[in-house]
């Protein structure tokens, strides 16, 4: 519960930015991450570089729905996008970073796509278009047998960590130069021009245009900067998980994500981060709760219940949830 | 022509379920203004229900009624636990919440129930008929037919015909006023809602034994569906979330038929896109409610 | 961002701790996962998901047979403890449990992971590791590369020698007919398909399914359109129910021929309820002892087991499957010796020479690390199976289907093999 609180008490910073410099700690997170990777035995620096991907999308999922007011259910689908342009590369070329660098371009590309077309939709609309985009990975993953191998996937050829560095550290270390370069970026966008913008058109879209703001052209931005750091995050979980297939992105992974970053309070970072832990620990502990409780059948659904009524739960008391931040209020009720 | 007309009447038969699991939507859209995201969950908790019925008594008809009471009843417990508390000045909160029951209702059933796909037995034969050598519907396709027809009519006999459908309908055009006016708004809201889930549960009964099998996950693809038809059919219109059920349910059959099963989900989503920028109020749609 | 970290240590250090419990390994020797009197060993199954029907069944059997060596003092005084992790048939989760088990809880070996798509991402990672990776549950030919993966062993027979069998049978019994194939679309749909084809030439339509499209409604209606007499399935068992179910709907009705591992009479009964009679005359094929055949010894022992230690669970042919699988492997701890370790548990496969209750041998030697190598065809009638004929083998390149005359073996006295 430390969480709930730790949102709600940073709440009221959300509007007046940090004073110390993203800079300085991005240097901060990069040196504890570092320290911890010695620490740390291989299966929790797994968890660790496991979180760090996370971050990679749920700290572009921020920005566009908490600072944007944008909701996407298709962000599982960009990662498998990063994630398929990833393994392709790396099945020809075998060059792990031009690889990454390419997956994020890939997916920037079709995110902007989607972006246009959700840039004139809004509410459930929006979410309903996104919902689609997520519930189609497997049909194109089939019906491009010959290049995706279907359900089945790809495999990610992969050369070992140079030098005796365990694989799980180098990937630890991997994942966290995302994470921390996705949001060293972020952070310094966010606190200029465009996160003022994306501000303005979250919260009266009427007042936006009449003070200058491009709505359309900011509400496009803001998916394709969140549609790349899905891309990260989807090459680096191919990196991880060194395989890609459909299952890997299905329809309760967007909405775990959307999950993680309301219940790490929206439009902060530390939020995201927030939640991208939560999504290594809580399977994890709820997995050893079913695993005392001897039950197969709480293996995987506690957690998903836990983190339903934890959904839930915060949008009705909506501490540093959605509701706390300002939308338009138009009248609803008007018969449409 | 043969296959011609067999994946004609076989996309009717799922246009109809579309249709029927659409409507449900539509109803809530009318109601609350929100898109109820945890219909597809809510109708396979009760069709689970239902199941559990019919195996215990032998019963299927037993089980058919357990389900769709189950919805009436689910439909009513949601709008007045949860979403009468969600703050509705924006609409993603709703959506937001109802993702959150998604996750609880398919959590909760696969602790009750594990993840397998249970078996879900149609009450009548599935064999076609065939006439002059084509097959072309089963007694289980007219049961559909007849099933989504009867629902169709008693909610216009509802909504046109009695005091209740009116006062509904009121509540939902100008709340403000109704309840001026003596209209339990609050009131008829839950009852918007009871009644839609009640036709979504109607709509998974119908689907499940044409599928896989029970599962917590498996209406996933249905609600896509299904939310493209009230979007073609414009979210305001019953009439319009009927036809485009069909429409849906048309498409799905000759894509699937002539390109291939795996082509029909992206053929779906082609036409909730073209439809969204196209056409966004759908195509029965009376007035702007673009967003809402 | 202090703070931040302070909640990712505590988080981190939470999951830690409740997984904690599990740092038995050490004792004797740096073998991990093994001491004086314990073996832990791991697998990863789809308890959860699209792959659960039938198939979480097998590694809760497997668990039941070493329930019943530990009570009959374990193989060289220790008790195998057998850690199921489930992952819904989802190759991430796979990545995920696998490293669990192997870096968190220190197994000594992994049994039986199922699933081709799965499997096939935890290779490298095994390999790496050294942890030995027996017997996995899937008939594909990746696990049979004893110069790449030299700790990996597979278990069923290759999905490429089930379709020769299968086909060689059509070819005998349905000369002339029309015949079609629908597969999975991954390995196990193709390696089956080349094998079909090596006998029969080019089968007269093909189509592939994939498990996350319920609708086989357009397959089926082009091998009506085409005429085909004879359908080959190798799919699931949700996917034969679902193929057999849907055929019937549009007044088709060709002989279907289904692979091993989707033709479970129960689990496919179960699925069709009412339409179950539509089961009748399909012809499949299986390499094991069939779980109705009340008077084969080990089915006794089975059920036995199957009362005692798995809550008396439905029997069926997973369960059989399980046990099976249970009783390779402590063949193969028996083999290793006394002094267990992973090269010497190896090496006792790799020697090969298991009897057990197969009705072919296996095929494990230095050179071929491919499981059993043939089957026996089966016709369901009346909603049981049973054999037809003799049991075949064969490999998985153009060598000739031939009949296997080896005779059966019984189990031992107690149940439990001893060392060889």
């Amino acid at each position: 519960m430390t969480i709930l609180q730790d949102a709600t008490k940073t709440k009221d910073h959300q509007k007046s930015p940090p004073k110390s410099t993203p800079l300085l700690l991005v240097i901060a997170g990069a040196i504890i991450v570092v320290a911890l990777t010695y620490v740390l035995p291989p299966f929790r620096n797994y968890q660790l570089a496991t979180i760090g991907a996370y971050f990679c999308v749920t700290a572009g999922l921020t920005v566009l729905t908490g600072l944007n007011g944008q909701l996407s259910l298709g962000h599982g689908a960009l990662m498998a996008t990063g994630a398929y342009t990833l393994a392709l590369w790396q099945n020809k070329f075998d060059l792990l970073l031009p690889g990454i660098a390419l997956a994020v371009l890939v997916t920037t590309v079709v995110g902007g796509i989607i972006g246009l077309a959700a840039a004139r939709l809004r509410g459930p609309y929006l979410a309903g278009l996104t919902l689609a985009v997520a519930v189609v990975v497997p049909s194109i993953t089939s019906t491009f047998d010959k290049t995706f191998n279907s359900d089945q996937g790809l495999s990610v050829a992969l050369d070992p960590p140079p030098g005796v560095i365990p694989v799980e550290q180098w990937q630890a270390w991997l994942c966290w130069a995302g994470a921390l370069l996705t949001v060293l970026v972020l952070a310094y966008l966010v606190r200029g021009r465009f996160g003022r913008d994306l501000r303005a058109v979250r919260d009266d879209e009427t007042a936006a245009k009449l003070a200058g703001v491009g709505v359309a052209r900011t509400q496009v931005m803001a998916f394709v900067v969140s549609a790349a750091c899905a891309g990260l995050a989807g090459a680096l979980f191919a990196v991880l998980a060194q395989s890609v297939s459909p299952g890997a992105f299905p329809l309760t992974l967007s909405l775990f994500l959307l999950m993680a970053i309301v219940i790490g309070g929206l439009g902060r970072l530390t939020g995201a981060l927030i939640g991208a832990v939560l999504l290594v620990a809580l399977p994890s502990v709820a997995q050893s709760i079913a695993e005392d409780a001897g039950s197969q059948h709480l293996e995987g659904n506690l957690a998903l219940t836990f983190f339903g009524v934890v959904l839930v739960l915060v949008m009705l008391a909506a501490p540093g949830g959605l509701a706390a931040l300002k939308f338009p209020r138009r009248s609803r009720r008007q018969k449409g | 022509m043969d296959r011609f007309l067999y994946l004609t009447f076989d996309g009717l038969s799922r246009g109809a379920v579309y249709a029927a699991f659409a409507l449900a939507l539509v109803l809530i859209w009318r109601a609350a203004r929100i898109v109820n995201f945890a219909q597809g969950a809510m109708a396979v908790a009760t069709a689970y229900a239902g199941y559990s019925v019919a195996d215990a008594t032998g019963s299927y008809w037993l089980g058919f009624l357990v389900a769709v009471t189950g919805g009436l009843v689910l439909g009513a417990v949601v709008e007045r636990v949860v979403m009468r508390f969600v703050d509705h000045s924006s609409p993603l909160n709703g959506v937001v919440v109802a993702l959150g029951l998604v996750l609880i209702i398919q959590g909760v059933l696969g602790m009750i129930y594990g993840d397998g796909y249970r078996p879900a037995p149609a009450p009548f034969s599935r064999d076609a008929f065939e006439i002059g050598g084509i097959a072309i519907l089963s007694r289980y396709d007219l049961f559909v037919f007849a099933a989504v027809g009867a629902v169709v009519v008693l909610l216009t006999l509802l909504f046109t015909r009695t005091a209740t459908g009116l006062r509904m309908r009121a509540a939902a055009f100008a709340p403000d006023v109704s309840r001026l006016l003596g209209v339990p708004v609050g009131g008829m809201l839950t009852l918007g809602w009871a009644l839609a889930a009640a036709v979504g549960s109607l709509a998974g009964m119908l689907v499940l034994p044409t599928e896989l099998g029970l599962h917590p996950n498996a209406m996933d693809l249905l609600f896509v569906s299904a939310f493209t038809a009230a979007v073609v059919g414009g979210l305001d219109s019953p009439v319009g979330a009927v036809v485009g059920g069909l429409v849906v349910g048309l498409l799905l059959a000759y894509v699937g038929g002539y390109l291939g099963a795996t082509v029909a989900p992206m053929a779906v989503l082609v036409l909730l896109v073209v439809v969204l920028l196209g056409r966004p109020d759908g195509l029965f749609a009376r007035a702007k409610a673009r967003t809402a | 961002m202090r703070r931040t970290a302070t909640v990712l240590a505590a988080l981190l250090l939470a999951a830690g701790c409740s997984n904690g419990n599990s740092t038995s390994s050490g004792g004797s020797g740096n073998t991990p996962g093994v001491t004086d009197n314990s073996i832990l060993i791991g697998t990863h199954q789809p308890l959860t998901g699209p792959a659960a029907a039938g198939y979480s069944e097998i590694a809760p059997a497997t668990k039941a047979y070493f329930d019943y060596v530990n009570a009959n003092g374990g193989i060289y005084g220790r008790k195998i403890t057998y850690k199921i992790m489930d992952d819904g048939y989802n190759p991430a989760n796979t990545q995920q449990v696998v490293r669990q088990l192997v870096l968190q809880d220190k197994v000594f070996a992994i049994l039986n992971g199922l699933g081709t798509p799965t499997h096939t991402g935890v290779l490298d990672f095994l390999k790496t590791n050294r942890v030995p990776d027996l017997f996995v549950a899937s008939g594909s030919r990746t696990w049979n590369q004893p110069g790449k993966y030299p700790g990996t062993f597979g278990f069923n027979p290759d999905y490429t020698i089930e379709g020769k069998i299968l086909a060689a049978y059509v070819k005998q019994t349905y000369a002339g007919k029309k015949v079609c194939f629908l597969g999975q679309d991954d390995d196990f749909g193709r390696d089956s398909l080349a094998g079909v084809e090596k006998v029969l030439g080019t089968v007269a339509a093909k189509q592939t399914y994939v498990v996350t499209n319920p609708n086989v409604g357009p397959q089926m209606g082009a091998f009506k359109a085409a005429a085909c007499d004879v359908v080959i399935l190798a799919s699931i068992p949700g996917f034969t129910a679902l193929s057999i179910g849907t055929a019937a709907k549009i007044g088709f009705k060709p002989q279907f021929v289904v692979s091993n591992v989707g033709s479970d009479p129960s689990t496919l009964t179960k699925t069709l309820g009412a339409a179950a009679p539509l089961l009748e005359g399909v012809v499949a094929a299986n390499y094991l002892p069939l779980d109705t055949d009340e008077s084969n010894p080990w089915i006794q022992l089975y059920k036995k087991v199957n009362s005692q230690y798995n809550g008396n669970a439905a029997f069926d042919n997973n369960v059989v499957y399980g046990m099976s699988v249970g009783y390779l492997f402590v063949q193969a701890l028996q083999g290793a010796g006394k002094d267990l370790t992973r090269d010497k548990l190896t090496a006792a496969v790799q020697k090969g020479g298991f009897t057990g209750p197969g009705l072919v041998p296996t095929r494990f030697s230095a050179q071929d690390h491919s499981g059993y190598a043939g089957e026996q065809i089966t016709k369901l009638t009346g909603g049981k199976a049973t054999y037809l004929g003799t049991p075949y083998t064969t490999d998985d390149a153009d060598g000739a289907v031939t009949a296997y005359s080896g005779a059966a073996a019984t189990p031992p006295q107690n149940g439990i093999p001893t060392a060889q």
